[in-house]
């Protein structure tokens, strides 16, 4: 092999996670990484390219086309391996649990393209931990607006304090082992059906 | 005890006897409880299959052997003891091209598959840009049908036109965009686009490989092991297939087809398929268009596995390189059908069977035993490593 780069494809439609992984590899030494993000067209693009690795989305749709590229061009000759090695079942684990294949032109330095991988492995679960932390996020402030929501009922219709109304949610909640969100929504949602007035 | 077997599918009518079997109380009643999960494409669902995070799966009948085989993929040991289906896939063309072909022919339509194919030959001829014809994956029958199909009229299926892969919900949408002009690919989907009016079925499997066969149960090798569990499997698949090709439970099937965690597409579409109705098609309805159970469909047949191993080095997927090499790579591929586990469970010969022949549109036959004499009768072919588009 040659002291060329080693050339990266990242076929991503997701540009967060297409970013981290990009920046990944920037640790990887000497990597000329090129990222598509419109699966339209897409063999030409690839064609193009002509990368060593190509590291995609597992659940993407157009690695069926990828792999009929594989097998009529001329990498047919120079077969294209999923992941590293063959024997190498853990690392096949490994990207599977994280999401990423990998294609990578046979007979390439192993140790090369085994950091890559690496690197695509831990920056996928990365991107899976942030995203959780986002979803996280995002359902704990729909929560806190929902608790507001359902104290302010509570104080304007049964004139207790705002400590009075919090207390009141979280001893329904205990009582019934509930969340106090959903206590807040089922109440808020109640509200809703029974305008002020005819509630007592 | 219950037990519970996960099953990946892709959403095509073809998947019916899985859902069916989970839908309709067949699993249950053999004690099973059959846990499906939709795959986003055939690489996704074989990946999925060789990590053992599903148990079985809906699959393509030449992707086992493929798999088995290690080309393009990992090496792995999926073996194949039933057949799910027959037929169901079909060839649809642009509205353009559909027109194109027709004015090639003397402005008429066509009457049959065989003569489309040799309209397309001549309008192919007179056109300046070449035709994008999709398929859904190189291990498919949809490819072979595809290939055979133009290569019976003489069209060079690598030379004389683009031939790319696109998973089955993306082909009416990339026919309608223009980005293909014709996919072979199976139900509901060739019916969708007659329906929208944005193709025309020119061929059905049926036509091209009368009898066919379509997907297969690909499971992990390991699980044969435990016998009884298998045994179960089996029946209840074999039931649900009874039961899907009834024709008194077709309305009752594309209406559980068409919840949007199977298909999610019109029920009509499915239904029209499900009773061999294609829109324009002549000599409608056909009988035996898509079936899962009659003439002994679910059996898989040792010279199957030969024919479609044979449609792979026709067409250079696989390399035939020394005689030695080529015997055992026949070898493989036949050994992953399982004939023997089927006749284990619902009686029937197995391996000692006389091989049936394979026939064809072109009247072309497999002996079912010599692919070597096989590939001979064939002018048109592609060897291992040749890329055409390069030259």
């Amino acid at each position: 092999m040659s002291a060329r780069h080693l050339k990266v494809l990242i076929i991503d439609a997701n540009l967060v996670r297409a970013a981290i992984l990009e920046d990944g590899l920037r640790d990887c030494g000497e990597l000329e990484v090129h990222h598509i993000r419109e699966m339209s067209n897409l063999l030409p693009r690839v064609a193009a390219i002509n990368p060593d690795v190509i590291l995609i989305d597992l659940e993407n749709p157009s690695r069926d086309t990828l792999e009929q590229m594989f097998q009529v061009s001329r990498w047919a000759e120079r077969p294209i391996a999923m992941f590293v090695d063959k024997s190498d079942s853990d690392a096949v684990q490994a990207a599977i649990d994280a999401g990423v294949s990998a294609y990578v032109v046979d007979g390439l330095r192993r140790e090369r393209v085994k950091s890559v991988l690496d690197v695509s492995i831990s920056r996928f679960n990365a991107f899976h931990r942030l995203q959780q932390e986002l979803n996280e996020a995002r359902s704990a402030l729909a929560d806190r607006k929902i608790i507001e929501r359902a104290k302010e009922i509570l104080i304007e219709r049964q004139g207790c304090t705002e400590t009075a109304a919090y207390a009141l949610l979280r001893r329904k909640a205990m009582d019934q082992g509930r969340k106090i969100a959903d206590i807040a929504r089922a109440l808020v949602t109640a509200a809703d059906l029974l305008p002020p007035g005819e509630a007592k | 005890m219950t037990r519970t077997l996960t099953a990946g599918f892709v959403p095509l009518v073809d998947a019916a006897p899985l859902i069916a079997a989970a839908e309709r109380g067949f699993a249950h009643a053999e004690g099973l409880e059959l846990r499906l999960v939709r795959q986003a494409s055939w690489a996704t669902l074989r990946d999925h299959l060789n990590l053992g995070h599903i148990d079985c799966a809906q699959a393509l009948a030449p992707l086992p052997i493929a798999a088995a085989l290690g080309i393009g993929q990992v090496r792995s040991e999926i073996v194949v003891p039933f057949v799910l289906s027959r037929g169901g896939n079909a060839i649809t063309l642009s509205r353009k091209l559909a027109d194109e072909i027709r004015r090639a022919n003397g402005g008429t339509t066509p009457a049959d598959a065989k003569s489309w194919a040799r309209a397309l030959a001549i309008a192919l001829r007179q056109r300046a840009e070449p035709v994008t014809l999709a398929m859904v994956y190189p291990y498919s029958g949809h490819n072979f049908e595809l290939r055979y199909w133009l290569a019976a009229a003489g069209i060079h299926p690598d030379r004389d036109v683009r031939l790319i892969a696109i998973p089955p919900p993306l082909t009416v949408e990339s026919l309608r965009a223009g980005q293909i002009d014709g996919f072979c690919v199976g139900a509901p989907w060739n019916g969708l686009a007659t329906a929208a009016g944005i193709g025309e079925i020119v061929a059905t499997k049926s036509e091209i490989f009368p009898h066919g066969i379509e997907k297969v149960l690909a499971m992990r090798k390991a699980l044969l092991a435990e016998e009884s569990l298998c045994a179960s499997l089996l029946r209840s698949l074999a039931a649900a297939a009874r039961w899907c090709d009834d024709p008194a439970n077709h309305v009752d099937l594309a209406e559980l087809l068409a919840a949007p965690q199977y298909l999610g597409t019109d029920p009509e579409q499915s239904l029209r398929a499900l009773r061999g109705q294609l829109k324009g098609r002549p000599g409608q309805p056909d009988a035996d268009y898509l079936y899962f159970s009659r003439h002994d469909a679910n059996r898989p047949r040792r010279e199957e596995a030969l024919w479609l191993y044979a449609q792979m080095r026709r067409w250079g997927q696989v390399r035939g390189s020394t005689a030695a090499i080529v015997r055992a790579a026949e070898a493989e591929a036949a050994a992953v059908f399982r004939p023997d586990v089927y006749a284990r469970v619902f009686g029937g010969g197995d391996r000692d069977d006389a091989p049936r022949p394979i026939p064809a549109c072109d009247r072309v036959e497999f002996d079912g035993v010599s692919v070597e004499s096989y590939l001979q009768l064939f002018d048109l072919a592609t060897p291992f490593g040749v890329d055409y588009r390069s030259l």
